[in-house]
């Protein structure tokens, strides 16, 4: 069977950018959550937004690892492909948006489930190497499926 | 409003998930096998079964393991006659997925040579583990 189709010769980067970023997307959202902060959380869907467009080496956090981590390291970049750590920053910026529109309407509860949950993700990521894409995408695949098939 | 006990809630909750993500991805499951039959037909993998065993892999576009996993398989695959290895777009082949009962990508679905599955790994699998597993295949 044809390979062809899930690794059409991706973009690469280095594999150890995106736990850096994941860790401090960690430190934002538990910012946002403990104090209910608007600049924490516009801050932070401002980043996922960069990272779900463009890829997580372009945001703020890709920069910050690339200019002051990486020449800190002395083994050689071990490469990822971009695609799945730039899903998980389209699940964040889901998250995120969510989080934010129950801010603006003053929904506590609504910030405080959105926020958490991509909290809970990020860390995973940071903490345990969790691949969200590995996890979730295909669930969702299934789920698409089935509606387009009723 | 301050307040850290949904922070705390939440970080202890996925503690304890990715403590059990961390043991249970990449370990390799023993099939109960009640009525051996093929899992898969040589059509469905676009070839003939390995003369031993058949590795099959499902993939997925936004799985970082998938790749790690695709080398460690082929490798093996490529340093005996007898090992075959395959590797299935998991989104292009959802009735497939749903059929085997495949939730998360990568799983590794280890076959004898008549296409019975012996065993399965979701997550990537280390090398000496899949050795080990088919090492009990004759």
């Amino acid at each position: 069977m044809s390979t062809a189709t899930i690794t059409p010769t991706p973009t690469l980067i280095d594999a150890r950018g995106p736990r850096f970023g994941a860790a401090i997307t960690t430190a934002i959202l538990a910012l946002a959550l403990v104090f209910h902060s608007p600049i924490a959380i516009i801050f932070q869907l401002v980043v996922f937004a960069t990272g779900a467009l463009f890829g997580p080496q372009k945001t703020l956090y890709g920069l910050i690892y690339r200019t002051f981590v990486k020449s800190h390291l002395k083994s050689e970049a071990p490469t990822e492909d971009v695609r799945p750590p730039q899903f998980a920053q389209r699940v964040g910026l889901g998250f995120a948006l969510v989080a934010t529109i129950g801010l603006a309407a003053s929904s506590s509860l609504t910030f405080t489930i959105a926020t958490s949950f991509a909290l809970a993700a990020a860390f995973l990521n940071a903490a345990f190497n969790f691949c969200l894409g590995c996890e979730v995408y295909l669930l969702i695949a299934r789920l698409r499926n089935r509606s387009i098939a009723q | 409003m301050t307040s850290f006990a949904p922070l705390l809630i939440v970080l202890v909750l996925s503690s304890a998930f990715g403590i059990w993500y961390q043991r249970t991805r990449g370990a390799i499951k023993s099939a109960v096998n009640k009525a051996p039959e093929p899992l898969l037909s040589e059509a469905e993998i676009g070839g003939s079964y390995g003369s031993r065993v058949t590795l099959v892999q499902f993939s997925s576009a936004f799985c970082t393991p998938c790749r790690a996993t695709k080398m460690i398989l082929s490798q093996i695959a490529s340093e005996s006659t007898d090992i075959s290895y395959v590797e299935i777009d998991a989104e292009s082949h959802l009735e497939l997925v749903r059929r085997l009962h495949i939730h998360s990508t990568p799983t590794t679905l280890i076959l004898d040579r008549n296409g019975v599955e012996i065993a399965r790994a979701a997550g990537a699998p280390k090398k000496s583990d899949v050795l080990a597993s088919l090492a009990s295949i004759h």
